[in-house]
């Protein structure tokens, strides 16, 4: 199935980006280039694969549950743009 | 109108915080209350180039549920990244499981007022990581925490199962229950430690395919749920009735007005783009590591109340106040098991004890039974003196008062108050001749048939004796005496 520029228009909006109807053209044709370059892929023979989630076989890598020291909140804050002395401050947004 | 042509059909989501100690992919604490931005470190702020490790004890806990809901635990189950963008989650992705969830296919039973039981199914239970706090009244700015970012959370999702606000309020009490007797949640729904959200759609009775469904949110107490839902079924009943239709969208609960209303109108329907987490290796879990946490499974609230039915042979009601809370179980059984006169009656002496004075006083001053003034085996002697014939259960009052002003001992309290009971045949006797004597017109008069004035007589000795006199021997004295003076 081909990338429309409705895809392109709906992958940039939930990744909160915007662009040009140029670099829009530009994408779509540039997405459609990968997907059928991974298309390639179907010339194999899959049914008896088992799908595959991770690509190391590693499992159970866990922790115990033991308090480790956190950042003080100072360093924690110290990249953000916009704060306060304890808090990150972001442009209001509600939901109600 | 036919109300009775529709049904309706509820799922509920529930999102339970675990009692962790710390994160469930960073070693930072999940202590409710410390300084805003205090409880963060690289891995919750989602900085680039860490990795996040999971914590162990939150797949045990996730164990102890799926098993206390009759689920199967899934041996091989993976972490998925699910899409969005929002303040309160700096890596703008939450990470929690989609495809091969830790526990799928369960149920909960739940016993509705008539005591007709009821399965609810669940779809499955899923890990994944709370968000952070966002404050949105504090100035032209929203504020965020991330102290609560990356908390431990199952979900419980449950399947189209529920009929009614009053099934979803039973349903929620018994996942309640489960999670604060399992010890793996505080079970606080004010306070956010349980969270729920309802999908509820109508449609004509024997139909079985569903209709459109909404979903309600801010439901903050279980009352709150059983109403949100009563009063969107009766809006979904009504509009299809005038003709309408239901329109799928995210709804909230305003308590104050008991209404719900639209929460966002022109939102795309959600994409979350859920993919594994490439920095998630899968939990794998054997048979021996489910056999382990089996065998450190509590006893659950619906066995405790059957066995307290049967144990102690308890009114259903009276079990099922008693084990409501593990607390209130595990105190009540303290006292069963410390007192020497081990009999029916006085398991019911304590369940009244329990469920009358104690949790009046617990609630009216808010505190934990755990943290109550009068300790279970003050109960048991206080019962014991009861039963032994050494206070009545009017002097025990007094008794259970004092306890919970000075803390002292039942039988010091006895001593000093001087609350022994009266239980001497001839003193009792003494009283009862001298009451006789100093009231001759009353005497006459029940002899004459006024017989209601026995009471008159049995305060009289009570006043005398100070309320000590065994109210048994007392009765029997009198009786004979006034017997003898009728003949």
């Amino acid at each position: 199935m081909d990338v429309t520029i409705k895809d392109v228009e709906h992958i940039a909006k939930l990744a909160k980006l915007n662009f040009s109807d140029e670099e829009k053209e530009k994408f779509t044709a540039q997405f459609n280039e990968i997907l059928s370059f991974m298309q390639k892929l179907d010339e194999l023979d899959t049914s008896k694969v088992e799908p595959l989630s991770h690509v190391i076989e590693l499992e159970n890598v866990m922790r115990e549950d033991v308090v480790k020291p956190s950042l003080p909140t100072g360093d924690a804050l110290k990249n953000a743009p916009s704060k306060t002395d304890k808090f990150f401050k972001v442009p209001k947004v509600i939901e109600r | 109108m036919d109300w009775n042509k529709y049904e309706a059909v509820i799922g509920l989501e529930v999102h339970s915080q675990m009692l962790t100690e710390t994160k469930t992919f960073c070693g930072c604490s999940t202590k409710f209350g410390n300084p805003p931005n205090s409880n963060v470190c690289p891995v919750c702020l989602g900085m680039p180039g860490v990795l996040p490790v999971l914590n162990r004890r939150l797949v045990e806990f996730a164990i102890k549920m799926g098993l206390a809901t009759n689920c199967r635990i899934t041996p091989y189950s993976i972490f998925a990244r699910k899409n969005y963008f929002y303040p309160d989650l700096p890596k703008g992705y939450q990470i929690s499981q989609f495809e091969e969830p830790i526990c799928v296919d369960g149920y909960v039973e739940i016993e509705k007022k008539d005591g007709t039981q009821k399965k609810i199914g669940l779809v499955r239970i899923h890990m994944e990581e709370d968000a952070g706090k966002s404050i949105h009244d504090q100035g032209k700015e929203t504020l965020v925490d991330l102290n609560r970012c990356g908390v431990p959370l199952l979900e419980i999702v449950s399947k189209p199962d529920i009929r009614s606000g009053e099934e979803a309020y039973l349903y929620l009490q018994q996942i309640r229950q489960i999670v604060t007797y399992l010890g793996i949640c505080d079970g606080n729904m004010e306070e956010g430690s349980l969270r729920c959200d309802a999908n509820v759609s109508i449609r004509l009775r024997g139909e079985t395919r569903l209709g459109t469904k909404t979903e309600i949110k801010n439901m903050n107490s279980f009352r709150n749920v059983e109403r949100a839902l009563d009063v969107e079924i009766d809006r979904q009943y009504l509009l299809i009735e005038s003709g309408d239709r239901v329109k799928q969208e995210t709804l909230l609960y305003d308590a104050d007005t008991n209404e719900v209303r639209p929460m966002r109108s022109k939102e795309e329907a959600n994409d979350y783009r859920y993919f594994p987490d490439p920095d998630l290796v899968p939990v794998v879990i054997d048979d021996a590591w489910i056999e382990k946490v089996r065998a450190s499974q509590p006893e659950l609230p619906m066995e405790r109340r059957n066995r307290y039915m049967r144990e102690f042979s308890l009114p259903k009601y009276d079990s099922e106040i008693l084990t409501a809370e593990k607390e209130v179980a595990d105190y009540y059984e303290e006292i069963v098991s410390g007192l020497k006169l081990k009999t029916e009656a006085a398991y019911k002496q304590a369940s009244n004890y329990v469920m009358t004075d104690v949790l009046r006083v617990v609630n009216e001053k808010s505190v934990k039974i755990g943290e109550f003034t009068i300790r279970p085996s003050q109960l048991s002697r206080m019962i014991d003196l009861i039963n032994e014939g050494t206070i009545s259960t009017k002097l025990a009052k007094e008794v259970f008062d004092e306890m919970l002003r000075s803390g002292e001992s039942p039988d010091s309290i006895v001593e000093k108050k001087g609350l022994r009971q009266l239980s001497d045949e001839s003193e009792i006797g003494k009283v009862v001749e001298e009451v006789l004597q100093a009231n001759p017109d009353e005497v006459g008069k029940y002899i004459g048939g006024k017989e209601k004035l026995f009471g008159f007589f049995v305060g009289e000795i009570m006043k005398k004796t100070r309320g000590k006199a065994n109210p048994k021997m007392l009765n029997d004295l009198l009786r004979q005496k006034l017997d003898r003076l009728k003949n």
